[in-house]
């Protein structure tokens, strides 16, 4: 873990906002939207106060890179109905369980109300839970893009080999690249409520995956650059120091700051992994940017029978979200929090009326827990 | 019956079972061959239904506190629920300036819980208890049915005695004070969820679980005007600074780079999503004192070693918001605020 200090170097960061800066400079007064992709930039951003190091030409717009926010109101509602079902246990990652769904009720308001709901850290503690219950039917919750999607194919085949039959997965996983593609193509639309975006901060994890060839058609299609960053601070300010060098220059093209982790063709393995599993829907519907045609995965037909989907019914009513929340604006990247007339008042991580108050990656949490767009406490 | 009252308890296999908790026979039992045998002391040996004491010295002040303790796994890296139970009520006590001086110990215990390990928490307490300068000389015992607790649960509270013009309070925080901490935060949670996820690490992760009541005295004894001193322990140091900064009314200025971590314990908040600031901590302090003297209070801090790896990590300004603001390693500003609604799992 030596490594993490190195890339937070104080005056490397001083010598990367100088070199920022004159770069944005040479544009002369124009404005640079660049859109980091994912919540984990998202966060990094602010809670390393990197704004603060950044000329006032640079904006930076927040993706819909945060699997928590953009899982629809119907999908919490559909996990909070197989919870309530005598003898199931439904496991989910922390912060799922504060999301609110129809009628403000939240896995964790359910757990509280008597449903059996696990907060796990690792997919495999369901399959223990279910191993050492064999009279309860555990569900694992499964949400996430191409990061968390290979954890849940072994603990599928691990179920499948152990024999479970009281284990099964309601699968939400989704994918970067339709999403990506959506922002693209909506971007080109005036009358579309997207804004035009000059590049892309791609994703890190998520690339140590799929690897950086998914994102070339944004530069050859549409002309946009992109460069994927890691986490660290220093990452996503050399990032936004190669992107507008890219715009600068005239350029398009997918470039690999992040090199130590991800290369162009991605982790093979992880992939043959996941379509043993696992396998395309033909649309999956995402909060802020509607039904996206095979953006979303669920069990293939080899392993259909430990799909919650097919085990349990449930029965989710159509949706209104809260009028006033602006989460979906926000996850196209249209507005900001502090566009919402509920941020820091009525919606605060305590007590969070739309999903991106919920997650640490969320664009309100990350800018309410570090005080951006603030007034008083 | 009375050949029962007679057999010793069979600790090595034997399960705690309703009969325990009765009040009866078995119970006397478990307390007299578990309890009393190792926490011995004139007080508890009176038995009676309360415990007798006398202040060391008259016109004293006292200091009174108690916690719970429902920690999950019961023995962790650096320590059991039993000398946790101890360090957390004593540290508390000792926060005031006070010397703690006597502790209750109240058990909620599941049925079927395995005797060797009461006896082996027993014995743990006894022994922090011994270390920390205290007695345990007053508890209790309840069992309740399996499956309504998840194994034993731990009350303790704490009576310490300090001088009467010593006055150790978050009011007395004011802008211009120094803020230093004792040691590297977050050690007690991350050791506990690393334990739980079966992480590795090049250098073994242990609770910083111990009692500063050593570490007062010595700060104490420096002479320096002390305005307050705090345990960050549940909420980690994020919470604690916003909790003393509304009540003193005050904002605080951190520098990061000053905060002391482990690398262990980074990496680990790294790998689990976690921020150090917000992770329990059970054997660490933070004291307030006016800057003037913050180098000779760091000196008399880092003389003991319990506070080896102090460090001054920011000051109090004043701030009619009340905001804890931060910057970063790269130079930028953050606030930190309250730990925000994150259900962890139980890690005191
Ligand atoms: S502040 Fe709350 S209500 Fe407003 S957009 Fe964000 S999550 Fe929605």
């Amino acid at each position: 873990m030596k490594y993490i200090e190195e890339f937070r170097d104080r005056a490397l960061a001083v010598k990367l906002a100088e070199s920022i800066q004159t770069e944005a400079r040479a544009g002369q007064g124009r404005v640079y939207r660049f859109m980091e992709f994912c919540g984990g930039h998202t966060h990094a951003i602010f809670r390393f106060g990197i704004p603060d190091l950044l000329p006032p030409e640079i904006k930076l717009v927040h993706g819909p890179g945060c699997p928590v926010c953009v899982l629809p109101m119907a999908r919490i509602d559909a996990a909070i109905q197989i919870a309530q079902i005598p003898d199931v246990v439904l496991c989910t990652y922390g912060d799922m369980m504060r999301v609110p769904g129809g009628k403000r009720l939240s896995l964790m308001k359910a757990k509280a109300a008597g449903a059996d709901v696990r907060m796990i850290t690792s997919p495999s503690e369901a399959v223990t839970l279910a191993q050492n219950n064999p009279h309860k039917q555990i569900v694992f919750f499964a949400i996430g893009f191409e990061t968390t999607t290979p954890p849940t194919a072994v603990v599928l085949k691990q179920a499948r080999a152990l024999g479970l039959k009281n284990f099964s997965v309601f699968c939400n996983h989704v994918l970067t690249p339709p999403a990506l593609a959506w922002l693209l193509e909506s971007g080109k639309d005036q009358s579309a409520d997207v804004p035009e975006l000059d590049g892309f901060i791609g994703p890190s994890h998520v690339s140590a995956i799929i690897g950086t060839k998914p994102y070339e058609i944004a530069a050859t299609a549409y002309g946009k650059p992109v460069v994927i960053a890691g986490f660290e601070p220093l990452d996503v300010m050399q990032s936004i120091l190669m992107l507008l060098r890219q715009v600068n220059s005239g350029q398009a093209k997918v470039e690999n700051e992040y090199a130590r982790a991800v290369t162009r063709e991605g982790n093979v393995k992880a992939q043959v992994l996941m379509r043993e599993v696992l396998t395309l829907r033909d649309s999956f519907e995402w909060r802020g940017l509607g039904w996206l045609p095979h953006s979303g995965l669920r069990l293939n037909d080899a392993f259909s029978d430990m799909d919650a989907e097919q085990r349990f019914s449930f029965n989710v009513e159509d949706v209104r979200e809260n009028r006033a929340c602006q989460c979906p604006a926000i996850l196209r990247g249209a507005k900001e929090p502090a566009d919402c007339p509920l941020f820091g008042k009525a919606c605060t991580p305590d007590n969070p009326i739309g999903s991106c108050m919920v997650s640490s990656e969320g664009s309100c949490a990350a800018w309410y827990s570090y005080g951006r767009g603030r007034q008083g406490n | 019956m009375t050949l029962l009252q007679e057999k010793p308890l069979n600790i090595p296999q034997g399960r705690i079972d309703m009969t325990h908790g009765s009040g009866g026979r078995a119970s006397a039992r478990l307390i007299e061959q578990v309890f009393a045998s190792v926490f011995d002391n004139p007080a508890l040996a009176e038995s009676n239904d309360q415990a007798r004491l006398t202040l060391p010295e008259p016109g004293m002040r006292l200091a009174f506190s108690s916690d719970s303790f429902v920690i999950f796994p019961l023995f962790f890296p650096g320590g059991d629920i039993g000398s946790l139970a101890v360090h957390g009520t004593v540290n508390d006590v000792a926060m005031a300036g006070a010397k703690p001086l006597w502790l209750s110990a109240g058990f909620i215990i599941e049925e079927g819980f395995p005797l060797s390990d009461l006896d082996r928490i027993a014995r743990s307490m006894a022994a922090a208890a011994h270390n920390c300068g205290v007695s345990i000389v007053t508890g209790d015992t309840k069992v309740v049915e399996k499956g309504k607790a998840d194994g034993l649960y731990i009350n303790t509270a704490g009576i310490g005695a300090f001088r009467a013009e010593l006055d150790l309070s978050a009011k007395r925080v004011q802008a211009g004070d120094a803020i230093l901490l004792s040691g590297p935060i977050g050690d007690h949670g991350i050791a506990i969820l690393a334990h739980r996820e079966k992480m590795s690490f090049a250098e073994p992760l242990l609770s910083d679980s111990a009692p500063l009541n050593g570490l007062v005295e010595h700060m104490l004894a420096s002479g320096v005007d002390i305005h307050a001193l705090r345990d960050p322990t549940r909420g980690g140091l994020a919470t604690t600074l916003n909790e003393i900064a509304k009540t003193a009314e005050v904002g605080m200025r951190l520098e990061e780079s000053a905060i002391p971590i482990r690398e262990s314990v980074r990496g680990a908040c790294e790998l689990l999503g976690l921020d150090p600031l917000y992770i329990a901590n059970e054997g660490r302090l933070i004291a307030f004192c006016p800057q003037a003297q913050a180098d000779k209070l760091l000196q008399a801090m880092r003389a003991h070693d319990k506070g080896s790896e102090a460090a001054i990590i920011g000051s109090v300004v004043p701030d009619a918001r009340h905001w804890i603001e931060m910057r970063t390693p790269l130079g930028g500003s953050r606030i930190v605020d309250w730990l925000n609604g994150e259900p962890l799992p139980r890690i005191c």
